[in-house]
């Protein structure tokens, strides 16, 4: 099930026109706020109509303006996450939970109820009203209501972006476990490069009202061009696999070979992970460097590098474990002569890769 | 009740049951107007609003004299009842109908706002998990506003209850048949010995308004606590 998108929508002072496609898997709508994301969500699922445009999920057509097509938000079967929630306020969790599968024609009821409520840890909940949740299981709850829909797709606009970061941190692993379960494929917005770096499979940088780059989340990041969160955002991720969990506190990663130690993660010996190496906290050096306490040392090759605006050059470098991005100064990288295709080692400090960057 | 005359008891009842009828009627079409007002933009909205509103500033006399022009035996809608049986001129029927129109503004003013204190996003989120916009409508808008419904409904009875100058002008004072409360009470003062009957009705008038009030306080509560979501 693939979603497609192409629309055009004005207001005064801002031009909306973006064009991009949603694969299975999930899909980040990645930029500022402000940047126009969730006027494009809101298209998609019928509740703002734009001047102009087409959006076709899998075989349906939901909106051909040329056509005059427009189907209604109810008949659309998406599943919407708001930022705020929305939970029907008089009904009971569980009565939010089935408002949408009981207006699901029984063929399509394939979602399990049970399964829904014990993958997002609802059970305690069950009834109790919306007034009494805390933020975080209000998410949940909003969630589990969009799954029950028998949603084709799910779209979730900055679900996490009214949530302090240890719910955030609650509710991550439950949308990396809805993606990993393989089922709808999920539209997701947020302006956070961490949520991005995390979950996305497919990214669509989206730069005041357009569409800048589309691909997988490693090669959009990995684009030092791309920095519609500003360059300080900037960052690659890298996959890897745990390799063991030391006594001190550390866990050892393989990174195509090479090793790579990380703050004690919660993911057994065996399984894989994706890792953000935010552009800033990486320092380059020409020789291998000794007598430091880094302890992630990844040797590489540079593959390009950007002189931007200010003092910083951003350097991309080639390593066994993948693309990374470097911050540098621009001075620094005329001290070091680095051009494409020098030879350098990539040092980036262990405690600075903060716990939000690392995800199944 | 036996401290209360056949006269006043019979006062009493048919206002209750103007009251009831009244109210009970102008609930579909007020809360309609209501969310119209609320939610919709369409021509005529300021038009549809003043009209509404009238009778709230109109003397209830003059209102009560348009009722009589339009719904009178000679009127162009009255005709048309009267040749069906279902003539409201000097009938209890047109009591309620009197009532109806002078407190149907204030049953219109409570629900529209408590339409506009519901979160649209609340419909939206609705309509996304495939309700149409009736059951949106029926099982999310209806419950919130329920007790802004509710408000609206017991003022429009009070209301009702006390209609005094719309009623005598279109119905007149028919004992038994348009003799509400209020003008019982009317008619008592003009009669030498009537004051003893006149109070009691105050009393009775007194008692129902308080009860109206303590059972919307009551009732609002509850379900106040139930949107919140507690």
């Amino acid at each position: 099930m693939t979603l497609e998108v192409r629309l055009r929508h004005g207001w005064p002072g801002f031009d909306l026109d973006v064009a991009f496609r949603a694969p299975a898997g999930v899909t980040v709508l990645y930029g500022r706020s402000g940047s126009g994301k969730s006027t494009v969500v809101d298209a998609v699922a019928g509740l703002l109509r734009p001047q102009s445009g087409r959006i076709v999920l899998g075989d349906r057509v939901l909106l051909d303006t040329d056509r005059g097509v427009a189907m209604p938000p109810h008949r659309r079967r998406l599943g919407y996450v708001f930022q705020d929630g929305r939970l029907f306020p008089h009904l009971t969790v569980r009565q939010n939970l089935m408002y949408g599968r009981r207006l699901a024609p029984a063929a399509r009821r394939r979602t399990d109820p049970e399964r829904v409520i014990a993958m997002l840890g609802l059970g305690p909940l069950l009834s109790r009203r919306p007034g009494t949740l805390s933020g975080g299981e209000k998410q949940r709850v909003a969630i589990g209501r969009a799954l029950l829909a028998e949603p084709e797709m799910l779209l979730a606009d900055e679900p996490l972006a009214s949530l302090d970061a240890p719910r955030k941190a609650e509710i991550l692993p439950y949308i990396e476990r809805l993606r990993d379960a393989g089922g709808v494929p999920i539209l997701y917005v947020t302006h956070s490069v961490a949520e991005v770096a995390r979950l996305a499979t497919w990214v669509v940088a989206l730069e005041a009202g357009h569409t800048t780059r589309e691909g997988p989340a490693q090669e959009v990041l990995g684009d030092p061009m791309v920095t519609p969160a500003g360059v300080r955002a900037a960052g690659a991720v890298i996959e890897a696999t745990v390799m063991r969990h030391h006594d001190d506190g550390l866990t050892e990663l393989d990174a195509g070979g090479t090793p790579l130690f990380l703050p004690r993660v919660g993911i057994a010996a065996g399984g894989r992970l994706r890792v953000r190496i935010a552009a800033q906290d990486v320092i380059l050096s020409r020789g291998a460097p000794e007598g430091l306490s880094a302890l992630n040392v990844l040797p590489g090759r540079v593959a390009a590098l950007r002189q931007g605006e200010g003092p910083g050059a951003m350097v991309v470098l080639d390593t066994p474990a993948g693309r990374l991005l470097a911050r540098v100064t621009r001075r620094s990288a005329a001290a070091l002569g680095l051009a494409e295709g020098t030879e350098c080692h990539a040092v980036m400090k262990t405690v600075a890769i903060a716990p939000e960057d690392v995800g199944a | 009740m036996t401290w209360l005359g056949p006269a006043e008891w019979e006062a009493v009842r048919l206002s209750l049951r103007v009251a009831f009828w009244a109210t009970l009627l102008s609930l579909p079409p007020g809360i309609f107007v209501a969310y119209a007002l609320a939610r919709w933009q369409f021509p005529g909205k300021s038009l549809l609003n003043g009209l509404v509103h009238l009778p709230l500033i109109l003397p209830p006399v003059v209102t009560g004299y348009l009722l009589l022009l339009t719904f009178g035996p000679q009127g162009p809608l009255g005709r048309p009842l009267e040749a069906m049986g279902l003539g409201l001129a000097f009938r209890w029927t047109g009591a309620a109908l009197a009532a109806a129109v002078m407190a149907f503004p204030l049953l219109v003013r409570s629900v529209r706002l408590s339409v506009e204190a519901v979160d649209p996003g609340l419909e939206e989120a609705a309509a996304t998990l495939g309700a149409p916009s009736a059951w949106v409508f029926a099982t999310v808008t209806l419950p919130l506003i329920l007790p802004g419904i509710l408000a609206g409904a017991i003022l429009a009875f009070a209301k009702a209850m006390g209609e005094f100058g719309a009623t005598i002008t279109f119905v007149s004072n028919i004992p038994g048949e348009t003799r509400t409360l209020p003008s019982a009470v009317y008619t008592f003062l003009q009669v030498p010995g009537g004051e003893a009957s006149a109070l009691r009705l105050v009393v009775v008038s007194v008692i129902v308004a308080m009860a109206a009030l303590a059972l919307s306080e009551i009732l609002a509560r509850r379900i106040a606590a139930r949107v919140a979501g507690r």
